[in-house]
């Protein structure tokens, strides 16, 4: 019933910081959000369609563990992979939408999510609507191999199939967006818009760490950051996400 | 100083073996070739035992082996006219990666890749073949030249990974690579890829998106080393032979898993004890996928690329056997 806040330390009332879209009232520190909470943060009520709720990948390597892995990953979400995908409305414009779940093996992307998302970008194409993905993945997901790599080149090539049709294309980096997924659909946005806080990068700082041994300067590879480095367009915080959503929907709309 | 690994041992003690005998008879102008040809064929019959029983463990070793041909020596062997073309027009020129125009079988070609050392001093200039974003910034330049002038790409491709520093997160690791991988997907003339040695995760599929996805028989492609994945799943790295066997990393895997295009074979004992032999296995079946793209108008061979890349990764609807349609 109570959390701690990992940044400020301050202890908060479940239903409290709920109320607050999940941000701590004390230090602005965001939550990582479930998929279920950020479409319900995001779209209009009653307006989300779910697209292939139920496609799912095989084990492609016969990797041992996966299946097991991927048993309890759906138990403890109840979701079916580790991306959601559909349509929905945001203040009345139209979108297809795409959202990453970080609980679900850590976002990873392998054939199904890489599925997912390229059909919601010719599901965008086919209707011209503006695509929106919200990231939040550690990067491609190891136990698919290079199965898993090529989801990469898969959803690069869908996104660029939308960019050439000039229907647009909005990605929002969350709390993390690292690896293979900053490294294809993550950061071909039209906008690039992040949370205040996210850890975005290529390589996770644990392991820059190992490579060059020595500490990482404060602050590196937050969402701040990389938008002092020219990689973002906004840092938006959750309470303003929706109405600066609206806004680019208003200018970019094909 | 050539470098042995430990498999290739025996062999090696044998080959230094009839090199002694050879000069020994020449020497003392003894006859003893008789001897020496046994031994040849023992080492023959030994190079024949070890090289095509390779464990999954063995390949990762001799695709990262020292005295494996690297790009510049393929470019060299296969291409006539090479010339460098430097920089990525915004912040650098990164060692790491390699290219310019060149001549194929009587064609201009653009050619590019990952570059390693050949010793510690070369390995330190060129980051052991991995590349800031201006080495991927570079690539994507020398590929829409290509484009714009309508000659064809040939990439070679011989990393560890991207790097992971702090410049390289600095100036956008992440956006160079997914740039390339966009741009590549739609680039208006033919891309023949080859895997070399080690296909190293995002920093490989970098310069690894076209129509033909080549690998030689000793050379590997994989998500995440071998030493990484162990780390993560067992957390030991020394595990990493068991790791190496499931990431199914080797040519002959990601062939039958229908990832990459053909395994272009390579003189026995491997491409670093025969390079000549290696390029001209290489020379042929380059020329033959070339022969192939080269007739196809750019919009076909952008909705062939982007069907191939499309059906990548099988996937089906829950309770349903059967694949779907990608």
């Amino acid at each position: 019933m109570w959390v701690k806040c990992p940044q400020c330390g301050e202890i908060l009332y479940h239903k409290d910081i709920a109320k607050n879209l999940k941000v701590c009232q004390k230090c602005n520190y965001h939550f990582r959000l479930t998929a279920q909470e950020r479409l319900q943060f995001t779209l209009d009520e009653g307006s989300f369609k779910e697209f292939d709720r139920d496609l799912v990948a095989n084990n492609p390597l016969a990797f041992p563990g996966y299946e097991e892995k991927l048993a309890a990953a759906r138990e403890a979400t109840g979701l079916m992979e580790a991306i959601v995908t559909g349509e929905g409305t945001i203040g009345g414009y139209p979108v297809v939408i795409g959202v990453l779940d970080s609980r679900f093996i850590m976002g990873s992307m392998g054939a199904a999510v890489g599925e997912k998302l390229a059909r919601a970008a010719e599901a965008a194409l086919a209707q011209r609507l503006p695509l929106l993905v919200f990231v939040a993945s550690g990067g491609a997901r190891m136990q698919e191999g290079v199965v898993s790599l090529m989801q990469m080149a898969k959803t690069a090539a869908a996104l660029e199939a939308l960019s050439q049709a000039r229907v647009p294309y909005i990605s929002v980096l969350t709390d993390p967006t690292t690896g293979g997924v900053a490294a294809s659909f993550g950061m071909l946005g039209d906008v690039i818009l992040a949370e205040p806080g996210a850890l975005i990068g290529f390589t996770g700082p644990r392991v820059i760490e190992q490579t060059i041994r020595q500490k990482l300067p404060e602050g590196f590879q937050r969402a701040e950051f990389l938008l002092e480095r020219g990689m973002l367009d906004m840092v938006v915080h959750r309470k303003q996400m929706r109405s600066v959503l609206v806004r680019l929907l208003r200018w970019y709309k094909s | 100083m050539p470098t042995y690994l430990d498999f290739e041992r025996p062999l090696v003690e044998l080959e230094e073996k009839i090199a002694e005998l050879t000069s020994f008879s020449q020497e003392k102008g003894l006859d003893l070739s008789e001897e020496i040809a046994k031994l040849r064929q023992r080492a023959e019959e030994l190079k024949r035992e070890i090289f095509t029983h390779l464990t999954p463990w063995q390949k990762v070793q001799l695709a990262r082996h020292p005295d494996r041909p690297t790009t510049l020596d393929y470019i060299r062997l296969l291409c006539e006219e090479f010339t460098e073309l430097h920089g990525d027009r915004l912040y650098g020129d990164d060692p790491a990666v390699v290219g310019g125009i060149a001549w194929f079988a009587g064609r201009p070609v653009m050619v590019l890749g990952h570059q390693k050392g050949k010793d510690t001093r070369e390995n330190m200039r060129r980051n052991f073949g991995m590349p800031h974003p201006e080495g991927f910034r570079k690539a994507l330049r020398l590929m829409l030249q290509a484009e714009k002038f309508g000659r064809p790409v040939i990439t070679f491709i011989d990393t560890p990974g991207a790097y992971c520093g702090i410049g390289a997160e600095e100036r956008g690791q992440s956006v160079a690579i997914a740039q390339n991988l966009a741009r590549m997907s739609f680039l208006r003339v033919p891309i023949i890829v080859v895997v070399i040695g080690e296909g190293g995760s995002g920093g490989a599929l970098a310069l690894a998106v076209g129509d033909r996805i080549l690998m030689q028989e000793h050379a590997i492609f994989s998500v995440i080393s071998p030493e990484g994945c162990a780390s993560i799943l067992w957390k030991d790295a020394s595990r990493a032979k068991e790791a190496a066997e499931a990431l199914k990393l080797t040519a002959q895997d990601l062939l039958a898993l229908g990832l990459i295009d053909e395994v272009v074979p390579e003189p026995l004992g491997g491409a670093h004890r025969n390079r000549e032999g290696a390029a001209e296995y290489l020379r042929g079946a380059i020329l033959r996928h070339l022969e192939e793209l080269e007739g196809i108008p750019p919009d076909e061979l952008c909705r062939q690329r982007y069907a191939k890349y499309r059906r990548v990764g099988p996937t089906f609807y829950r309770g349903e056997r059967e694949e779907c349609d990608a």
